[in-house]
């Protein structure tokens, strides 16, 4: 049990501190989802949007939220799914992006393919698939360096 | 009638359970690993949007309904989707071509569902366009690929197209319900959005060197419950046999 209350900065910085269960290069605060931290009198209410409406992470996502305040001695914690403004793209950090591209994978691009090989740098690149591994991703191949890789869906 | 808003949400909620439970079906056994990926992915994404929708209408329902207990236990007369989504999925082709005939409509659809006066209705077809605009880009692709292609998936692809297009008018068709939707300011004039839908038609078909039947006739029955097709029975116990089996069971 926590006596004072630790002030939102310090929270965020928690959860910046929990990695994406299906891309752990990327923390939660990387990928956008965390869209709200307030304090409803001694309640945490987290606000949380789901990238893909249909992706199994998301519940993983909520319970990892979970354990990592529990384990900074917060106990009374609401987390709120938030559709509205949809998950973009747009909301990566720029920290997770280039995280990442070091990772290899492609970050997401408004022109909707790779800027390049996340591997090799080389712009001859195509794609293989729409979909991957996850929800979020697609699939390319560098044509140059013959590497398949996964591109961040931009959307 | 019941309550026209439950009726719309069970609407949406089924066409995406129904087709995403088909799409699922292809799990494993798909021509090749990036289309088996391709498949699931979509499926996924309609089951994720089913989820919303059923919540939804549990919650207008009020009965203490949620998604699971409206997929789950209910039987086919009490299902809302339209007969283009129930039927078998034949070979590759023809899953692609009752996707390719369903996204067309459902972007279509979605999009003007973004302007409802509903803000959770709004929120959920803001939501789940963005990745029926994927599906879309892809059933494309692959209308046009296999269409304009060899002389076997080009025949494929028109005996599927022959087999599908009269499930199509009812996408189309206007109620009781829709009336109710449109003067709430709800949802759109389904009947409003076929000409948009057959321009992109059309010049699909085009590409893909594919002719559209002559005959507009329609099979209806899905979406008011009055008659669903055989199939829809056969898929519930096949979906709903572990609930129906062990109720409640969870894992």
């Amino acid at each position: 049990m926590i006596t004072d209350k630790p002030d939102l900065k310090t929270v965020w910085d928690w959860l910046d501190a929990v990695p994406d269960p299906e891309i752990p290069a990327i923390s939660l605060i990387d990928l956008g989802i965390i869209r709200d931290i307030q304090w409803q009198g001694d309640t945490l209410e987290v606000t949380v949007t789901p990238t893909y409406s249909g992706c199994p992470a998301t519940r993983i996502i909520n319970l990892d939220i979970e354990t990592a305040l529990r384990d900074r001695g917060i106990e009374s914690i609401t987390l709120k799914t938030q559709l509205s403004p949809a998950w973009t793209t747009d909301w990566l950090s720029e920290r997770g992006r280039a995280r990442l591209e070091a990772y290899g994978i492609a970050p997401p691009q408004p022109a909707g393919g790779p800027q390049h090989c996340p591997l090799c740098k080389s712009d001859q690149v195509e794609r293989i698939s729409q979909f991957g591994s996850t929800p979020c991703k697609a699939q390319w191949r560098c044509s140059d360096c013959l590497e398949p890789f996964d591109y961040f869906k931009c959307i | 009638m019941s309550d026209p808003l439950f009726e719309f949400l069970c609407r949406m909620g089924d066409n995406t359970l129904v087709l995403g439970h088909r799409v699922s079906e292809w799990c494993g056994v798909a021509p090749v690993l990036e289309e088996d990926i391709a498949l699931a992915n979509t499926a996924l994404d309609l089951i994720g949007q089913t989820t919303l929708w059923l919540n939804l209408a549990g919650e207008v329902e009020g009965k203490g309904r949620d998604a699971d207990a409206l997929a789950f236990r209910r039987d086919v007369w009490d299902f809302r989707n339209v007969l283009l989504v129930e039927q078998p999925n034949g070979d590759f082709g023809q899953t692609m071509m009752r996707q390719f005939l369903f996204d067309v409509w459902h972007k279509g659809y979605l999009t003007a569902l973004q302007d409802s006066k509903h803000d959770q209705i709004a929120a959920v077809a803001e939501k789940s366009l963005k990745e029926v605009t994927y599906h879309l880009e892809r059933t494309m692709d692959t209308v046009i690929g296999l269409g304009d292609g060899t002389e076997e998936s080009h025949n494929r692809m028109q005996k599927a197209l022959d087999k599908l297009y009269p499930y199509v008018g009812e996408l189309f068709v206007r109620d009781d319900v829709d009336d109710a939707m449109i003067a709430a300011g709800i949802a759109p004039d389904p009947a409003a959005l076929r000409a948009d839908f057959d321009a992109v038609l059309d010049a699909v078909l085009r590409e893909a060197t594919l002719t559209k039947p002559e005959s507009d006739f329609a099979h209806k029955g899905g979406k008011s419950g009055q008659r669903h097709s055989e199939h829809l029975g056969h898929m519930l116990a096949q979906m709903q046999w572990l609930q129906r089996t062990y109720p409640d069971a969870t894992w």
